[in-house]
């Protein structure tokens, strides 16, 4: 094996051309979870992505490392990426949390911007979306378009972003019926359109007559379409795979926040912060609210407008957790800190939490 | 015109050291064909992929950190397949050496010895051991397939460990998100020189050079290879069959824990959902292309890391998608064990013959 | 639609791309083939199935386009075992490495495209017969085709002479050589066979199951599918069983899930794998099945003296 390694080097170094690097552009790296061919969420921040280089042209170079799994190699594609010269670096998933850590303290002149984490430092900011605004939405909608008044939700790992957002769903579609039921099946998995198909069918065998989902492929919907009942889209815009069947879809739209941090980047006003954006924001986007009856679709947009303006807060109180206890008093809303570290669920629900 | 293969009387020294290289030169040249396909240079990809991963230090030591886990399951994977003990749940294996070795930092907080690394790796090495032991149970006693029950075994161990982190061991401040404590100091691998290079390397090669010993020097190792061979002689010679499952599954499962405890203990610093990027299933490509001896392991070890630590690379530098790495290690395994054919046999022309009519198209 | 017919709708679609791969990987390992590619064949056929019928519009065409895929890595497969005599768990693995790849960059441009259902054939009048219309008359064409192939290989393995020949070829090369059948044409048919059948998998997970183009769509699915071979002891008929019981235990764990016990998600997400190992424990107990059944000479190379 020596001998191979010997041989090759002796090939290529004769060969070899280092890359010329390019000056005077803002390096801008990205560093995804799945692949992007996910349709998903490593699909929506690659879309992101797209968007910085469509808005600043030559000004930016942007690269990606896709496919990079939580742990031990995911703090290797991070280091290699500032390394290589990037001075901006996005890195997309909660795993990544340490490992951006880690390599931020070694590199303070690279900026960094943690998706969806709670730990930063000078030169790493955190970033992530409140899709729940989107999810009290739709279960608002749930409820007024559902007839057997179950709906159920397929939910990938009992972590807080996905249980804020079963809450969330609930919480509106109690504001239409307080009796609404909701049943929970948890995949274990943010991907597997399989398993997501299966958990449809069951769900819907169970008496659900809407699916939503939190999990990215698009196989529940499509399994709504077939069975004919309805479900939302989550990440993108999933229309043109059940367009009979889609109410509205909660999309990921990171496009606007990858070009002010880009454009800070650039200016030299970056800095260190945490950034919650929503529906206000539009880092939170509703897609075309279709196959809804007039009145149902204005009633979503008006809500939509009211998340937006700050009027409605989706956990605004009284809310009684699914034990009974007071989660919060009438006139409050569910504290920020509360809400990041989400364990628990609301009342209504038909599941447990796994602790 | 048909090719056919005739047995050498010998092994083909001459071969033995030409396949591989044969085999490289193939892969380096299809290798430049789908990069010209793709629209790039196809001498600077070659270079990205092979060469620059051992032109810096900091990625020389990247290809150790790959590398240390690859080698210690490899290892012991390679006495497996040699005694025809299929043993393809390294992987579940790593895992529980991962949860069981994890118990010192998690539960017992604030042990603080010299013993704590020490009892950290034990205990890695008996959870991924004992793990293992349970299809080596299931041959012995139900003969029932290893191949199967130790890849069952994976699935059942990732979503245990799924389980502890969302669950008990889950890190009281850490807003309920999937990973336990982070590990302090003393509980983790030391590193060797600046970067993440740990002490796992060096366990890697202690076991290497332990297992050659085994293999070459001691009866257990003839067991295994006689058995191997032949478990009718291995019989005839008094050779427990039943032992040696036992024996190979402890053994590669106690080093795929090692090398489990070594990812927690080492890179990670803390438990999270995931342990390993599937060195499980790519320590079993790196056992056969070491052909199955621990000191080939190592190099096809280093080998392999090589080729990912160079596939990342090439994303980043060149825009290569992830996918085209994939095809580029599966091309070039595949011309490996195409060239390891020439060792053995000799490939002959046949212009015509009777054969001719019968074979295969 | 009521509960149990949906229940047992969903475990024949869960079941039937478990059931088509094994059943061809079931000949290739009657034939002394151990082909650990399964997953990377399948997830081809998958790519390959939905481009085709993407592209064409028509799902029968993807259909062929999907064995296409999974007969073109299985004949790859083939070369390097059978020509060139190389190890076959060790290539095994290769293909899926290859295969998982290849389908990646293949399919990088149909990512997000809504794909062309295989509909349902609904035989009329006998579809609409309350609770077992559906069930029995109401699936689409890989269904019913991997019914036909679990009955058509019983058949042919042990009924007829080709199958003696392939049982032959996988019991003892070395005197199916001697007695002048040609050990590498039979294996490499059967590997072929085996390569169509897994591309008949992929391409009912991409327009059948979930009509979608994704990558790594087959999810692991080969692997269990592998395991379900050694399960059903090479007898077609067990395997047929062996399936839809993984489908059911696989169902039943989102069912229970959906009625809200709060059992941990991982526990019954690992249930099917715990049943697997249970029912291969029970099985393989019984040494004498095991023993008449497995092929004696599966993995084992074989290169003809002359």
């Amino acid at each position: 094996m020596k001998k191979i390694l010997g041989f090759a080097a002796a090939i290529a170094l004769s060969l070899a051309i280092v890359p010329a690097s390019a000056a005077d552009k803002l390096k801008v790296g990205f560093v995804y979870v799945g692949p992007v061919g996910d349709h998903g969420w490593s699909y929506q921040h690659d879309q992101g992505r797209k968007a910085i280089e469509e808005k600043f042209g030559d000004k930016v170079e942007t690269t990606y490392v896709e496919k990079v799994a939580e742990g031990p190699d995911a703090e290797r594609a991070i280091e290699r990426l500032a390394r290589k010269g990037s001075k901006l670096i996005f890195t997309t998933s909660f795993g990544f949390m340490e490992p951006t850590l880690k390599v931020a303290k070694r590199f303070p002149d690279v900026k960094f911007e943690h998706a969806t984490g709670y730990k930063r430092a000078d030169n790493v900011s955190t970033y992530s979306s409140r899709f729940y605004e989107g999810r009290y939405i739709i279960g608002q909608i749930a409820a007024k378009q559902s007839k057997s008044g179950v709906a159920g939700y397929i939910a990938s790992f009992p972590i807080p972003e996905v249980v804020r957002g079963i809450n969330a769903f609930m919480l509106g579609a109690q504001s239409v019926n307080p009796d609404f039921k909701l049943k929970v099946v948890w995949v274990n998995s943010w991907f597997d359109p399989g398993k997501e198909a299966d958990a449809a069918k069951v769900l819907i065998g169970q008496g659900a007559d809407i699916v939503t989902q939190h999990t990215d492929s698009t196989a529940p919907l499509q399994i709504a379409q077939e069975q004919g009942v309805h479900g939302f889209g989550q990440a993108s815009d999933m229309a043109a795979f059940a367009p009979k069947a889609q109410y509205t879809s909660i999309i990921d739209d990171w496009a606007s926040y990858y070009i002010n941090r880009t454009q800070a980047a650039l200016d030299g006003t970056w800095k260190s912060e945490d950034t919650w954006g929503g529906l206000n924001e539009k880092m939170v986007v509703m897609a075309d609210y279709t196959n809804l009856p007039d009145d149902v679709k204005k009633a979503a947009q008006e809500t939509e407008a009211k998340i937006a303006s700050g009027e409605l807060h989706p956990f605004q109180g009284p809310i009684t957790k699914q034990d009974g206890s007071v989660a919060v008093k009438e006139g409050e809303t569910v504290a920020v800190g509360e809400l990041l570290g989400m364990n628990w669920y609301v009342k209504g629900i038909d599941d447990q939490l796994p602790q | 015109m048909k090719l056919v293969l005739e047995k050498r009387s010998e092994h083909s020294e001459f071969m033995t050291l030409m396949s591989p290289l044969l085999a490289i030169a193939l892969t380096v040249f299809t290798g430049a064909i789908i990069f010209a396909i793709q629209g790039l240079n196809p001498f600077e990809a070659l270079y990205v992929y092979f060469i620059e991963p051992l032109t810096s230090m900091w990625s020389l030591e990247e290809v150790f950190v790959k590398a240390a886990p690859l080698i210690l399951i490899g290892a012991g994977l390679s006495v497996c397949y040699m005694a025809n003990v299929w043993n393809i749940g390294a992987e579940g294996q790593l895992t529980m050496g991962a949860i069981v070795g994890s118990i010192v930092p998690i539960v017992f907080t604030s042990w603080q010895s010299p013993l704590t690394l020490v009892a950290m790796i034990a205990l890695g090495a008996l959870g991924g051991a004992l793990y293992g032991a349970i299809p080596a149970f299931l041959k012995n006693r139900f003969n029932a397939n290893e191949i199967l029950t130790s890849l069952m075994l994976v699935y059942i161990a990732q979503l245990f460990l799924d389980w502890v982190v969302r669950g008990p061991w889950k890190d009281p401040k850490g807003f309920n998100f999937p990973q336990s404590i982070a590990f302090e100091g003393w509980q983790l691998f030391p590193t060797l020189g600046d970067g993440r290079v740990h002490i796992g390397i060096i366990l890697a090669v202690i076991a290497v050079v332990i297992l050659t010993v085994l293999m070459s020097r001691t009866l257990k190792g003839f067991e295994i290879l006689v058995i191997g061979n032949s478990p009718r002689a291995g019989r005839f010679a008094g050779f427990s069959r039943k032992k040696i499952v036992w024996f190979c599954l402890l053994l590669s499962g106690g080093l795929a824990g090692i090398a489990g405890i070594g990812e927690v203990a080492g890179p990670s610093g803390q438990l999270q959902p995931t342990v390993s990027p599937g060195y499980g299933f790519t320590a079993i490509i790196v056992a056969f292309l070491g052909r199955l001896n621990p000191i080939g392991v190592l190099f096809a070890g280093v080998m392999l890391a090589i080729t990912y630590i160079g596939g990342e690379a090439a994303q980043i530098d060149l825009g290569v998608s992830d996918k085209t790495a994939q095809v580029f290690q599966g091309i070039l395994l595949f011309f490996i064990l195409a060239c390891d054919t020439l060792i053995l046999y000799r490939i002959k022309m046949l212009t015509s013959t009777k054969q001719q009519s019968v074979a295969a198209e | 639609m009521d509960a149990t017919q949906a229940v047992i709708l969903t475990i024949i679609t869960a079941s039937t791309p478990l059931l088509l791969a094994a059943i061809g990987e079931l000949v290739t390992e009657r034939s002394g083939v151990l082909n650990l590619g399964v997953e990377g064949m399948m997830v081809m056929g998958a790519v390959c199935g939905f481009a085709a019928a993407y592209t064409t519009g028509n799902p029968y065409i993807g259909i062929l386009a999907g064995v296409f895929g999974g007969v073109a890595l299985a004949f790859f497969f083939a070369i390097l075992t059978q020509t060139l005599a190389t190890n076959q768990v060790a290539t095994g693995l290769a293909l899926t490495l290859l295969g998982l790849g290849l389908s990646g960059l293949i399919g990088e441009s149909f990512v997000g495209l809504p794909g062309v259902k295989l509909q349902q054939l609904s035989i009329p009048f006998l579809s609409t017969i309350p609770f077992i219309g559906p069930i029995l008359f109401g699936q689409d064409i890989l269904v019913y085709a991997s019914v036909a192939l679990i009955f058509a290989t019983t058949y042919v393995l042990f009924k007829t002479r080709v199958g003696l020949i392939i049982r032959s070829v996988g019991d003892n090369h070395n005197s199916a050589h001697a007695l002048g059948y040609n050990v590498i044409a039979v294996r490499y048919a059967c590997i072929m066979f085996g390569g169509a059948c897994s591309g008949l998998a992929g391409a009912y997970l991409s327009l059948a199951y979930t009509p979608q183009w994704i990558e790594n769509m087959t999810a692991g699915r080969g692997w269990v599918a592998l395991a379900l071979v050694v399960f059903s002891t090479w007898l077609p008929k067990r395997l047929a069983i062996g399936a839809y019981l993984f489908g059911a235990v696989w169902i039943m764990g989102l069912y229970v899930q959906a009625l809200g016990f709060g059992i941990p998600s991982q526990f019954l997400s690992s249930l099917p794998y715990v049943v697997t190992i249970i029912a291969l424990v029970i099985i393989s107990g019984n040494k004498t099945l095991t023993r008449v059944n497995t092929p004696a000479c599966i993995g084992q190379t074989f290169v003809p003296d002359r």
